[in-house]
């Protein structure tokens, strides 16, 4: 039997370093009494010696990283069995279960973990319901952990109230910051905090305030701020009155009803009605559908007169938001082509045949959808007018969608490519691939070559647009 | 707080009083900040925000929520702070507002403040004031709290690059899941202005974290709310909206709202209590779609409704059952996700236990399962007993919450 006296209630180190050796000397679990060092003792000098046999120097042996954390953790638990149950987690994983802490449905696992959560509740807790009141610049709270955790919870205050002059009191310790340093102290009692704080009233007024009486969800409150930690808190003491008169208030708002509206409010809406957004009739077009899921339609943009109108098919995700035709990376590749076509993108008229996004929520993303030949039909009526309106020596349709809302039939893009068409109602047109094809291709060989086809399309189509 | 300070604290609760239809009060999810090492900065933001109070509503306080003014021009008419609607009318000053926050923070009250306003003169001016507050916090103050701004849809550009430099989060309410609803009962607001506003936010969200040479822009995010039960749409509708909103716009949430009496409410309007469980159902739903990999579209019933006595995902399951039960020792991760009972961290620790040993039931007991609601959905390693409860008719019935903690929720 080995004897193992720890310094005090959270002497972690003095547990390390008695499991080490313990560890070593093949001192089996049911073998050791763990003690904790007499109350007098408590956070005193760690004179106590383990009694545990030497060992030699030259055997080793490691445990994995989380273990430490989760033996620091718990050793801040009051259960007294607390470092039996973590040496006998440490004997298990350096002897054959070196896996354990995976395990967490295993009974001693399963049992270190609800003391860990225990632990992170109790802290996080702290965080939450420490509430300070001031005396003459110094703020002085008074907390009841449940576990010894005022170290573990304390550097948090520091960060936050870095510059400010502090000290929580708890039962078994207290910690007191100086804009410098953490400094701990023994337990102390309520009576050494101020009895009230001039903002109090202040703080209880919003509390009361914030709470709708029709929500009442009186286990909901209890479960997340148990009761006993009421008494220490300022607010607290609304919980009863707020909840006896919930129901009342209900009543007599509905009973109230709805009274008529004060002659004043009807003269702010005359003084200050919102100026009205600039109404665009694309953008309450309802001619299809797809207004419903998009942002906002996305209109042409470029000079009008411009000799080359390229038409693209619909605005991406990156359009969408920002309610600009090709700007998102299909846009990026068309302006680099473009570049190496001689073409000045501030010079056409780029537009879509479609003016909404057509997509489909998946996880976390918006799907881009081809538009079905309704609803390039009905959007044609949007082209139609920009076509008149800008009137381009010829037009680049960028895919089969474009083709086909100008041209009105079906296309086949790579055989019709690259040709001179007339259009129906007098125009020229050049069909193309889209952009956004070079994109899909996996081949980086057959991207670069579909690219120096694409960069050739845009050159015929620019040298026929500016000649003559 | 000395000098006219009966009058700030009347104002605390008008203008608080305000802003409690307002869900969000989340304050997680932003850069870190610390006031260590700073001459005289105040506060720190890290990771997870912390409630610090709960109201008996069961809703946590975290920040202080407040409007700088309840006088608004607007009239919409789910609102108690309309223009029609007599309520007592105050507004703060920034510097009372700043006083406020820093005097509650030093406390420990909150975790910083979320500043909303009613719409006075216009949206610009509106704008304006609240950045005001938040600049005298973040410049004058040093605070390094959390600082939540409501968005005034269509603000200007600049404005907006202002807002997001000193805000954590930025927030634009739909308020209602569908359009036709806001022109009935918000006649001013513009759901397309709110949605490009939104697009705009993403835009510069992405914008400032895919470089860190880019200025600061609300790195937690933006998030929305929507009222439940003031208009006629169902909850497929107002998941679908959701869904739209989350991929669109990628918010990080969005706050249902069960549509509460307002004091001198419209008569237009729904009267009675607000529909609490469906708000609930609204809100397991959602966490459904963002982490189960549930589609909007399979989540609700053809009725359109979400079942109130029992959570949707058993309801899915218990229509489903020709896909359970599931071996918990060699599903894969998506499958055990849809087990009801079950939720992300036990069926990650599932897996972690099953690279090491055959899982039994009573692994699942100590991972803190309900197992009477998980165990007919699952085959273990040990020996099946008797007939599948997957099976009965009944099986509906054994699972549904006892009529007594149904109504918990509803004690109103």
């Amino acid at each position: 039997m080995h004897a193992v006296d720890l310094a005090h209630p959270v002497d972690y180190e003095g547990w390390r370093a008695a499991a080490r050796r313990l560890v070593l000397a093949d001192a089996r679990p049911e073998s050791v009494d763990w003690r904790v060092g007499p109350q007098t003792g408590l956070f005193g000098d760690p004179s106590a010696v383990p009694a545990i046999p030497a060992v030699s120097r030259n055997r080793e042996f490691s445990v994995p990283r989380d273990f430490l954390d989760l033996a620091e953790t718990i050793t801040c638990h009051r259960d007294p069995a607390r470092f039996a149950l973590l040496y006998s987690l440490l004997w298990r994983l350096t002897h054959g279960e070196p896996k354990l802490l995976d395990i967490v449905s295993d009974r001693e696992v399963s049992r270190a973990e609800a003391m860990a959560r225990a632990i992170r509740r109790d802290i996080h807790k702290m965080h939450a319901f420490v509430r300070f009141r001031e005396r003459e610049g110094h703020y002085l709270a008074w907390f009841e952990p449940d576990h010894f955790i005022v170290e573990r919870a304390a550097p948090f205050f520091a960060r936050r109230f870095a510059n400010m002059d502090w000290s929580i009191l708890t039962p078994d310790r207290s910690v007191h910051w100086d804009g410098e340093t953490l400094h701990f102290t023994p337990g102390a009692s309520k009576a050494d905090v101020p009895d009230d704080d001039a903002l109090e009233d202040y703080w209880r007024s919003y509390y009361s305030s914030i709470f709708n009486p029709a929500r009442l969800k009186i286990e909901a409150m209890k479960s997340e701020m148990p009761r006993k930690y009421w008494h220490n808190l300022p607010e607290a003491r609304m919980i009863r009155p707020l909840i006896r008169d919930a129901g009342r208030r209900v009543a007599e708002m509905a009973e109230r009803g709805a009274t008529s509206p004060s002659p004043k409010s009807e003269r702010w809406a005359l003084a200050t009605v919102p100026e009205p957004t600039p109404e665009s009739g694309l953008d309450n077009c309802r001619r299809c559908s797809l207004w419903r899921n998009a942002t906002q339609a996305v209109p042409g943009e470029g000079p009008m007169g411009a000799r080359l109108m390229l038409v693209g098919e619909q605005p991406g995700d990156q359009e969408d938001l920002a309610g600009r035709a090709f700007v998102g990376p299909a846009g990026q590749l068309l302006d680099r082509a473009m570049v190496d076509a001689g073409i000045t993108r501030a010079d056409c008229y780029v537009t879509n045949a479609v003016k909404h996004f057509k997509f489909t929520p998946r996880g976390k993303r918006r799907i881009h959808q081809k538009p079905d030949v309704s609803e390039v039909e009905h959007c044609r009526w949007w082209l139609t007018e920009e076509v008149a309106a800008v009137r381009p020596r010829l037009i680049v349709a960028l895919g089969a969608t474009a083709g086909r809302a100008l041209l009105r039939r079906d296309v086949a893009v790579q055989r019709e490519r690259g040709a001179i068409l007339r259009l129906g109602g007098g125009g020229s047109l050049l069909l193309t691939v889209h952009p956004s094809y070079l994109l899909r291709l996996p081949d980086p060989a057959a991207k670069v070559l579909e690219y120096d086809k694409f960069v050739a399309d845009l050159r015929t189509a620019t040298t026929y647009a500016m000649s003559a | 707080m000395t000098g006219g300070s009966v009058e700030l604290r009347e104002k605390l609760e008008i203008l608080a009083d305000a802003a409690k239809y307002d869900a969000s009060c989340a304050s997680s999810g932003s850069d870190r900040k610390t006031s260590a090492g700073t001459k005289n900065g105040i506060g720190s933001t890290e990771g997870m925000g912390i409630c610090h109070a709960y109201a008996p509503d069961g809703r946590c306080i975290s920040l202080l929520k407040i409007l700088l003014t309840n006088f608004c021009v607007y009239d919409c008419l789910y609102c108690v702070n309309r223009r029609s609607s007599n309520v007592r009318r105050a507004r703060f000053t920034p510097e009372e507002v700043v006083r406020l926050t820093l005097g509650f923070y030093r406390r420990n009250y909150i975790e910083g403040l979320f500043l909303s306003s009613g719409i006075i003169q216009s949206p610009d001016h509106t704008m304006e004031q609240l950045i005001r507050v938040a600049r005298m916090l973040r410049v004058d103050h040093g605070f390094r709290g959390y600082i939540h701004l409501k968005t005034i849809p269509d603000a200007s550009p600049d404005l907006l690059t202002e807002a997001g430099l000193y805000a954590d989060r930025l927030s634009i309410n739909i308020e209602l899941p569908a359009e036709q609803s806001l022109d009935r009962l918000a006649p001013e607001k513009d759901a397309g202005a709110i949605r490009r506003s939104m697009g705009r936010l993403r835009l510069r969200i992405e914008e400032a974290k895919s470089s860190p040479k880019e200025p600061r822009f609300a790195p937690g995010g933006q998030s929305t709310q929507m009222i439940v039960g003031a208009d006629e749409t169902d909850d497929q509708g107002i998941l679908a909206t959701s869904d739209r909103l989350y991929t669109g716009y990628r918010l990080r949430r969005v706050y249902y709202s069960a549509f509460s009496p307002i004091p001198d409410s419209s008569s237009s309007l729904p009267p009675g209590a607000p529909p609490l469980m469906r708000e609930h159902r609204l809100y397991q739903a959602d966490w459904l779609m963002r982490f189960y990999g549930f589609d909007a579209g399979e989540i609700v019933p053809s009725g359109g409704l979400l079942d109130l006595q029992i959570d949707p995902k058993l309801a899915w399951a218990l229509v489903n059952r020709h896909l359970f039960p599931v071996d918990v020792n060699k599903a894969d991760r998506e499958s055990l996700l849809r087990v009801p009972g079950m939720g992300v961290r036990t069926v990650d620790r599932l897996l972690s236990i099953r690279r090491h040993k055959a899982v039994r039931m009573e692994d699942l007991g100590r991972l803190r399962v309900q197992l009477s609601k998980v165990a007919p959905f699952v085959t273990t390693a040990d020996p099946q007993i008797g007939r599948s409860l997957l099976d009965r008719v009944d099986l509906r019935q054994r699972l549904a919450p006892k009529p007594a903690q149904l109504s918990l929720p509803l004690l109103a």
